[in-house]
């Protein structure tokens, strides 16, 4: 009883500590020059965790002068389920469902990124043609993910037709990944040393449909509101992150590519197939929302691009490893032969076992650099798992961009940013 | 039966029709914004209830009807429950002095299609009244005593206030063509084909654009702004109360259609068909086609209202306050002055 009192106590003091770090930043002023101001017109404004805007549970408090925000300060942590901690508990090959909840605008880039980054630690490569699927699927998530991101920034400008539009595209990947591997949303495509299952010339003709049919489509959505005064006018000069400043935060992905810097891991640090590929790295250098919006944009047809490159040059063979030690044997093999039966026995009960050290592995997702460190003990599960999330980095750059804009302009910021909560709280 | 009965009968019978008219209209605009938006946007719409989703409005309302009212604790109690009064009470008290024709004889009685005709002030009512209509949400916002309402509400009286100014002024090139308040008189002077349109193109696209901000419809549609505000000053309304704002809205939407159909597009003028018809003055059927001609002429306004909402997006509070105040009130301005100059040459 005595300590679930001390306990309570604990977690109170830890809470006012909190609302006090929070109050304290929020009122922070300028105290160099100071104005003695009679009319006291500040205004705190409590941003979320519910709001339509926020793009899931973010926080965000803003000092409010009239409509300009004065301060603002996010809150992140209302969707932490414990996802790295929760990797300590179980194999590695148990954690990859969970990666699908981590960024759920693009489950397959998270897959092929833990599958990748296991791979990494234990020191086995994919066969080619799973390299392929991987490929192939990232960029498709890459589309589904930045059309999100489109629809997204300009439905909180007030444009919703566009974001209906981009939702029916999206629900046309979604039954392209439902063929591939069965699922739509929560894919867990990839396993270790490969990827659940091949994927069918039918489904891949639908794909090369859909990439045709897509490209119109895009067209039609720059049409509607690319050259819209009124949409340029709400993205343009907003929201405004100068290069040094997003490199000093860690922004990655679109985030810092709309701020002039040409970083793309997929480009710079090579994985998968990508070094076979002939794609342009995207860069703007307006650093405000509207150049963030139209990298995502060009980024899209880099990826079709991309899509279509795989696609006209597909490689063949196993979709998975034929390594007993690490990878799961398929059924055969285990009725047949003594070791592989051994093997799925051991891998089943204890997991694979990459050797003791620390790996990092990192993928460029849509989102930005995600990246896996694990540090292995020698044994089945991760001794420590930890997600360098692009959300949560980039989320940093809120308060940044937000502070002196009016209040309409904090939704597209944060629609620029497009952070997906998920990944940001782990 | 005495003379100040029937008068009195006629216009009960009037009111009757044109409050229950204008409600239903609004009702059937919900259901024609949700199907239209559902064309723009590749979905289907309601198709639900009734024929092609028909009684889809009044499914609504009925909801609305049954839903909880939930005024916040903390609410200033009287007020809340007061504003959305006043915006559907003004809204359609607008329809006072808004004529749909002329008028026909009934068994020797002229019976005007207006309730209110022949008021010498009629036009200044209408832009009285719509500033009066501002209160309903500004008291919505501020009585909710939550911050976004209040912003929201803060948003409706700077916009409105902003946009009235240019609204007025570029009327009031028309007074000075036709030179009367009246509105019959108004159309009486446009009739022939000669509208207004064509005389005063700019002073329209002033009105319509001012009509938008008015009606706070995108892209004025700062006041209710989803993304930020989350409802804006009806944020903190629920069941019937909301419902009402939600129907002034559509009223509103209506007003504005009438009065660019009687100001600038004639009213219920179309040359020569009145002549081709052989419909004589004062007969039931002319009156009949002078109604008809007036709701014709605004729908495709209505239409335009709705199309609009659904392609473009919203203004920034500083965008729209500039585009207010740097663009349209000094081409209202110089819209009367030219006027004025042209009317000096020619008289």
């Amino acid at each position: 009883m005595r300590s679930l009192s001390n306990n309570l106590a604990t977690i109170e003091r830890a809470q006012r500590l909190r609302q006090q770090k929070i109050t304290q930043e929020l009122m922070d002023k300028d105290t160099t020059v100071m104005f003695e101001d009679p009319l006291e017109n500040d205004m705190v404004l409590n941003m979320g965790p519910q709001h339509p805007a926020t793009h899931g549970v973010l926080r965000i408090l803003l000092r409010l002068d009239g409509e300009t925000i004065e301060k603002c300060v996010p809150e992140l942590g209302y969707l932490h389920r414990g996802y790295e901690k929760i990797a300590e508990n179980m194999t590695y090959h148990e954690y990859i469902p969970h990666t699908d909840r981590l960024d759920y605008m693009s489950p397959m880039s998270n897959n092929t990124a833990i599958a990748l980054a296991i791979e990494n630690a234990i020191g086995i490569e994919a066969p080619p043609r799973a390299q392929w699927i991987r490929t192939l699927v990232c960029e498709v998530a890459r589309i589904s993910s930045h059309l999100m991101a489109m629809g997204a920034t300009s439905m909180d400008v007030g444009a919703l037709t566009l974001f209906l539009w981009t939702f029916r595209e999206r629900e046309n990947i979604y039954d392209i990944f439902e063929l591939i591997c069965g699922a739509r949303f929560t894919t867990s495509y990839t396993r270790i040393g490969g990827v659940a299952n091949d994927i069918n010339d039918d489904t891949l003709k639908m794909l090369r449909k859909w990439l045709n049919h897509f490209a119109v489509e895009l067209r039609r959505f720059e049409a509607l509101v690319n050259r819209n005064r009124i949409f340029v006018e709400r993205l343009a000069g907003v929201g405004y992150m100068p290069p040094e400043k997003a490199i000093a935060l860690g922004l990655t992905g679109p985030c810092l590519r709309g701020s002039g810097i040409a970083r793309d891991l997929r480009r710079d640090e090579p994985y998968l197939l990508y070094n076979e590929l002939d794609f342009d790295v995207i860069t703007n250098n307006d650093c405000d929302v509207w150049g963030r919006y139209l990298v995502r944009v060009t980024e899209m047809k880099e990826s079709m691009k991309i899509l279509h490159q795989l696609l006209d040059k597909p490689k063949t063979g196993d979709f998975m490893l034929d390594d007993a030690k690490n990878v799961l044997p398929g059924k055969s093999q285990i009725y047949t032969k003594m070791e592989e039966l051994i093997s799925d026995f051991m891998l089943v009960n204890f997991g694979a076992m990459p050797p003791k050290g620390e790996t990092y592995t990192a993928i460029e997702s849509p989102k930005g650099e995600l990246g896996f460190f694990i540090v292995s003990d020698g044994t089945g599960h991760p001794w420590k798992l930890k997600i360098r999330s692009p959300s949560s980095s980039n989320l940093q750059a809120l308060k940044f961009m937000a502070e002196g804009s009016m209040i309409s302009d904090i939704v597209a910021i944060i629609g620029s940013i497009d952070p997906v909560m998920g990944e940001a709280d782990k | 039966m005495e003379q100040w009965l029937v008068q009195s009968l006629v216009l009960g019978l009037k009111m009757f029709l044109i409050v229950n008219g204008l409600l239903i209209a609004a009702a059937y605009l919900v259901y024609f914004e949700r199907k239209i938006s559902a064309w723009i946007q590749n979905r289907i719409g309601p198709n639900r209830v009734g024929p092609l989703g028909l009684f889809q409005s009044f499914a609504d309302v009925f909801k609305l009807y049954l839903k909880e009212d939930i005024i916040p604790t903390l609410a200033n109690k009287g007020f809340h429950a007061i504003a959305p009064v006043i915006s559907i009470g003004i809204a359609i008290a607008v329809y006072a002095v808004i004529p749909f024709g002329e008028y026909f004889y009934l068994g020797g009685e002229k019976v005007y299609l207006s309730i209110a005709p022949h008021i010498n002030v009629g036009l200044l009512f209408i832009l009285g009244m719509s500033s009066v209509g501002v209160y309903g949400l500004t008291l919505a916002g501020w009585s909710s005593n939550n911050k976004y309402s209040l912003l929201g509400g803060l948003r409706s009286s700077a916009q409105m206030i902003s946009y009235e100014l240019s609204m007025g002024l570029s009327l009031i090139g028309v007074l000075m063509i036709s030179g009367s308040l009246d509105l019959m008189q108004i159309v009486q002077s446009q009739t022939g084909g000669q509208w207004n349109i064509f005389f005063q193109p700019l002073g329209f696209i002033i009105f319509l654009v001012s009509a938008f901000a008015e009606t706070n419809r995108t892209p004025f549609d700062l006041p209710e702004a989803e993304p930020e505000l989350v409802g804006g000053y009806h944020t903190e309304y629920s069941g019937m109360k909301f419902g009402l704002f939600f129907l002034a809205e559509y009223v509103n939407m209506v007003t504005a259609c009438a009065m660019m159909v009687l100001l600038f597009f004639g009213g219920w003028d179309v040359p020569f068909l009145y002549e081709t018809l052989g419909l004589e003055q004062g007969s039931v059927l002319r009156a009949l086609v002078q109604f008809g001609v007036v709701v014709g002429k605004m729908i495709p306004f209505l239409f335009l209202f709705i199309q609009t909402r659904w392609s473009l997006p919203r203004f920034r509070y500083d965008q729209l306050m500039s585009l207010g105040w740097k663009v349209m009130l000094p081409l209202a301005l110089a819209n009367i002055a030219v006027t004025g100059i042209i009317m000096m040459i020619f008289q």
